[in-house]
């Protein structure tokens, strides 16, 4: 079957082809549906950016205290956490988070659905990286962290010169994975009315009629933003790398 | 060569006879001793399925009175339908009359025929009782809920843009996740086909908090479907559609299954025939949704 790119120029109100493929904005002003792809698309990497801070910064906290020595309440709250966050779906979550944490809290109420959708992706994924972290400072050898402490620091301190920097250098390989989960994990946001780009498919594929066309450019979006990360991180990882660390001689101990 | 040209000439006449047969469904109920008649399982009150291929539904029991007329004493056979396969379906022959909740606008009748129009749905606006909506224009900074997927969302993006006003849109996934919008007070208003906000008002556990308002932004007249150039079967179904609304039949039909307790639950509708209705019950016509939305 012939496929049909002209959809994208078409107005979305009257349906007549828009020149130059950009409508003109503003409240009374033509969209085409290649700006609102475009908005879309912007909606998707706000939602996954957001979350993944989130849930790089809840994340490491969350790791870190999972393997402190002495602090056995911390690591208890830090693994129920974990298991809180890993073992409802994430669906589930952002409903929760969406219509039953508002009823409980009222204060919530008034948050914008924005923030509570970054609040449940970011959280969910926060137990995965947590859970990483972890990995990760597990890995290396019992005698750092014993050498750190010989050197007379406090815990903080070999924490932040000694297990961290090596630990999240191993880790690399695993967090971009879960990068690129998250910004696939945010079209789960269309089912609380963000805009992103399954809301996008799923409108816009019925609105047109071109479904096929619709979904194409929509995983093409998809394609480009998880590989964008995909690269980036591998960039992190080369610029980071620190020749006889424990990363990059692939863990030999 | 010859056996080619005599194996093509065969499939022709076979092609040619299957057409004429096909676009003749008196002929061809009569030939096959039932008539096929595709429904929907869920497109409660018009058509929805009662478990063990049990269908019902105002459209359903119209067509069953139809058929009795026509073919009286053929057995009818069931074929459950969805949106997205009724016409291929009725085109190929496979189901020869759709009674469920099937739009008639321009686009289908290329394809397929439409019957008088027994139903129309008018898209209005669902508010809590207590709100002060009356009107679109009272949407003015409010937050609006519909469903995605529906051609309401670009009905309000139309209607934003040409009155200039300004309301911030939710998307429920599906109709009952909208509706929690409404009730969860997450939207002020609820934009949908009055015959689903009546449903779901219906179900909710407060039916009197909501109230239906406002104008009807946007018509769409439901038909039975047949198949395209009929004649024959298209005014079979015609007359006794103009009968029924004649002598009270349809309006008869309308309250059983708008107005009273239907089942699995024996709960009312509540949506009192509309002014659109009312009016094409009075002067039948098949028009498309085009012409009811002229301006």
């Amino acid at each position: 079957m012939a496929l049909d790119w002209q959809v994208f120029c078409q107005d979305t109100i009257d349906r007549t082809p828009v020149r130059g493929c950009f409508g003109t904005g503003g409240l009374k002003g033509t969209q085409t549906y290649l700006d609102w792809l475009l908005q879309a698309w912007g909606q998707t990497v706000l939602v996954s950016a957001l979350s993944l801070v989130v849930a790089l910064l809840v994340g490491a906290i969350i790791g870190t205290i999972r393997t402190l020595p002495d602090s056995p309440w911390l690591s208890r709250i830090g693994n129920w956490w974990v298991e809180l966050f890993r073992n409802i779906p994430l669906l589930v979550q952002i409903f929760l988070w969406y219509h039953v944490v508002p009823a409980l809290i009222p204060a919530v109420a008034d948050v914008p659905k924005l923030a509570l959708v970054v609040a449940g992706l970011g959280l969910f994924t926060s137990a995965r990286i947590a859970e990483q972290v972890r990995a990760g400072i597990q890995a290396l050898p019992r005698g750092q962290r014993y050498a750190g402490m010989a050197l007379g620091f406090t815990t903080p301190q070999y924490y932040r010169y000694v297990l961290l920097p090596m630990a999240f250098r191993i880790i690399i390989p695993p967090l971009t994975s879960e990068a690129m989960n998250i910004f696939k994990n945010s079209s789960v946001a269309f089912a609380v009315s963000i805009t992103e780009l399954t809301f996008y498919a799923q409108q816009v594929g019925e609105e047109t009629a071109h479904g096929i066309e619709v979904y194409l450019a929509v995983t093409f979006l998809y394609v480009i933003s998880a590989f964008a990360i995909n690269r980036i991180m591998a960039f992190i990882e080369k610029r980071a790398r620190v020749p006889g660390f424990v990363a990059s001689t692939g863990g030999g101990h | 060569m010859k056996k080619k040209f005599l194996l093509a000439a065969a499939l022709a006449a076979l092609a040619l006879g299957a057409q004429a047969q096909a676009n003749d469904t008196i002929a061809k109920v009569k030939a096959a001793g039932k008539v096929v008649m595709g429904t929907r399982e869920s497109s409660a009150p018009l058509a929805y399925t009662l478990g063990n291929n049990q269908y019902t539904g105002y459209h359903v029991e119209l067509c069953q009175r139809i058929l009795k007329s026509v073919f009286p004493g053929t057995p009818i056979e069931y074929v459950a339908v969805t949106s997205a396969n009724r016409i291929p379906l009725v085109q190929n022959g496979t189901v020869d009359i759709e009674c469920g909740s099937t739009t008639n606008n321009e686009a289908r009748q290329k394809d397929v025929a439409f019957a008088l129009t027994t139903y129309v749905t008018e898209v209005r606006t669902a508010v809590k009782a207590e709100s002060k909506i009356n009107s679109v224009a009272d949407l003015n900074g409010k937050t609006v809920a519909t469903t995605t997927g529906t051609t309401s969302v670009a009905l309000l993006r139309k209607n934003k843009r040409a009155q200039g006003i300004q309301f911030k849109e939710v998307y429920g996934k599906d109709h009952a996740d909208s509706f929690l919008l409404l009730e969860s007070g997450r939207a002020d208003a609820f934009v949908m086909d009055d015959n689903i906000l009546a449903g779901l008002i219906a179900a909710s556990s407060n039916p009197k908090a909501y109230k239906i308002v406002g104008e009807t932004l946007n018509v769409e007249p439901i038909a039975i479907m047949i198949r395209k150039d009929d004649p024959k079967f298209k005014a079979a179904v015609d007359d006794y559609i103009r009968k029924a609304m004649k002598d009270g039949e349809i309006k008869m039909l309308y309250d059983k299954w708008f107005m009273k307790p239907i089942p699995p639950k024996n709960v009312p509708v509540g949506l009192s025939m509309g002014k659109i209705l009312s009016e094409l019950v009075a002067h039948p016509n098949d028009k498309p949704a085009e012409d009811f939305n002229k301006q």
